[in-house]
């Protein structure tokens, strides 16, 4: 159980500072280069997972490039936790990134332009007029991508296998109790996933509408 | 002493912009209709858009110069700009929008100066509130105290009255007229509305589609203005064609009558034109007869307003019957009142003083 929420908290804590980077970076940005960009982004939310898995496997496998690399450093990522991680992260990216980017193209950008003309870099206006502005976007996109990195089974499987107390999260973990016809034990681990939703997302249902009343003096919902 | 100096190109979807003009510390009205390429002109000079070709100097200061590829980014330049729907930041209190510029002075500073503008600008005790919950004129006039936080070189301000009510508007002119009066640095203000820019603005600049179709004192543009469409624009709305005749007197081709001017017209006068409310109506038979441009009028149909009435009248009585007036005439109530049970046809004097010829 720890391990499927330390999982799914890294994956979700990075894909929401690369699908934010991604997102700022794609919004000044138009072409076909651009477009092209955002089909390798979106990718994986379009494959079947098994297939991300395989192509992870071969990214960071011992012949693979990323692999090889980590390899000169004594470090291999194939079945270990941080392959959870890379797995939950890559599938759960694309639904960061879409949500960011539509949230961010919701700022009126003449306040974006009046930020710009009082001197402010856009660094600074990322962060002080773009980000707040389009929070409750990203916040949702955060829900999502952190469901899509709980729930997340076949790249896991590929890329990190089945190791107990090691790779074994919550998805993987029933996968195998029910082949192992372990259905007591299948459920358990079901309801624990159940809980574990429901206060993440009770929790957040709280904060956003404390948020929410906030907001309303702004005049956005 | 040339503070502001613009020459830029800019090719847009329907016509290119290619303007040139210069702005002292007097303010400057830019007029023209919608889409003549006002608001690009003023993204240009702010940096928020790129010219093709041309150049942009502030203070000795160069901006912009395509020859030499210098673009300033808008962050560096240094020009204030009032958004037309005041883009004012919906999650920072009024306070906060107007100290938005200012981070980088000392603390005390920054509250000095936010606190010095909020007097100015009669915003004072509204610092707590967020945008949303000001009227339009607040949310007008904290957009301006966060554009002049800065202490800009320049002032720019895009329409800034269209989106107010009209009982609104009066109180932030005087709030502009008040402004700009301490200003003292070029302020370049776009509208469509004749009167504002005439108002607001020392200097005058009429665009059209692109181009400066007028540049120069207010007061000269509006009296003889150098073209038919810089007269529309500016709110003439009698424009005829014209001839010369040998005499010296000019033929009105749309009127069909024969004119004399106060001065021999220049040279080879394409239209003549005349303001609605210069057209009089002579009230005695004497006062007619002595007076050259008196013609026998028909009214075709008339429009009131709260305190004046528009008359659209012809100078013969078939084309008043079909409806097809070649002049507009404005009266005040207290006239209109002594003149509407005369039998017609009345006489009307296009007095040769306020008659202008234009070349194009």
């Amino acid at each position: 159980m720890l391990i499927s929420l330390a999982t799914s908290l890294t994956a979700t804590a990075v894909t929401l500072l690369a699908g934010l980077a991604a997102a700022a970076w794609r919004q000044n940005r138009a072409g076909a280069g651009a477009a092209l960009v955002d089909g390798i982004f979106i990718l994986p939310l379009v494959l079947p997972p098994t297939v991300v898995g395989f192509l992870l496997l071969l990214l960071f496998g011992r012949n693979g490039p990323l692999g090889k690399l980590l390899l000169q450093f004594g470090a291999s990522v194939v079945f270990s936790w941080p392959a959870t991680v890379i797995a939950a992260t890559v599938v759960a990216f694309p639904l960061m990134y879409i949500t960011a980017r539509a949230a961010l193209e919701q700022v009126d950008p003449h306040l974006l332009q009046a930020a710009r003309t009082l001197g402010a870099s856009e660094a600074r206006i990322f962060r002080e007029i773009a980000l707040p502005l389009a929070w409750p976007g990203v916040l949702a996109g955060t829900i999502l991508s952190f469901a899509r990195a709980l729930g997340e089974f076949g790249a896991t499987l590929m890329l990190a296998g089945n190791i107990p107390g090691k790779t074994e999260t919550i998805p993987i973990a029933i996968y195998f109790a029910v082949e192992a016809n372990e259905i007591q034990r299948a459920m358990a681990w079901c309801a624990v996933d159940v809980g574990i939703s429901i206060a993440l997302l009770g929790g957040l249902y709280y904060w956003t509408h404390a948020q929410r009343l906030r907001r309303e003096r702004w005049g956005q919902h | 002493m040339v503070a502001l100096e613009v020459q830029i190109e800019k090719k847009l979807a329907e016509f290119t912009l290619e303007v040139a003009f210069h702005a002292t510390e007097t303010p400057l009205s830019i007029l023209g209709a919608s889409g003549a390429g006002k608001s690009m002109l003023l993204r240009c000079i702010a940096g928020l858009e790129e010219p093709d070709r041309g150049r942009i100097t502030l203070n000795e200061r160069v901006l912009f110069d395509s020859t030499q590829h210098v673009g300033i980014p808008a962050r560096a330049r240094r020009i204030g700009m009032l958004f037309q729907h005041y883009a004012l930041f919906p999650h920072r209190t009024v306070a906060q929008n107007i100290a938005f510029g200012l981070r980088d002075l000392p603390r005390e500073e920054q509250s000095a100066r936010t606190a010095s503008l909020l007097s100015r600008t009669h915003l004072a005790g509204l610092e707590p509130r967020y945008p949303r919950e000001l009227s339009g004129g607040e949310q007008q006039r904290t957009a301006l105290a966060r554009a002049l936080a800065i202490q800009p070189e320049a002032l720019l301000l895009d329409e800034p009255l269209s989106a107010l009510d009209t009982h609104l508007r009066g109180q932030v002119e005087a709030q502009l007229q008040e402004t700009f009066a301490t200003y003292r640095r070029p302020a370049l203000l776009v509208t469509h509305n004749m009167e504002e820019a005439y108002r607001l603005g020392e200097q005058l600049l009429v665009l059209a589609r692109g181009r400066v179709a007028a540049f120069g004192a207010k007061e000269e543009i509006f009296r003889r203005p150098p073209s038919s469409e810089v007269a529309r624009l500016t709110g003439c709305k009698n424009i005829s064609r014209a001839q010369a005749n040998a005499d010296g007197t000019l033929e009105a081709l749309d009127w069909n009558c024969r004119l004399r001017l106060a001065n021999e017209p220049g040279q080879a006068p394409k239209y003549l034109g005349i303001r609605a409310h210069h057209i009089d109506f002579p009230e005695t038979a004497n006062e007619a007869a002595q007076e050259p441009n008196v013609f026998p009028c028909w009214i075709a149909r008339t429009s009131e307003t709260p305190f004046r009435i528009t008359l659209f009248l012809s100078l013969d009585s078939q084309r008043a019957a079909a409806g097809e007036p070649q002049l507009q005439a404005e009266v005040f109530k207290e006239k209109w009142e002594r003149l509407r049970d005369r039998p017609q046809p009345w006489r009307v004097h296009l007095t040769p003083q306020s008659l202008f010829t234009m070349p194009a």
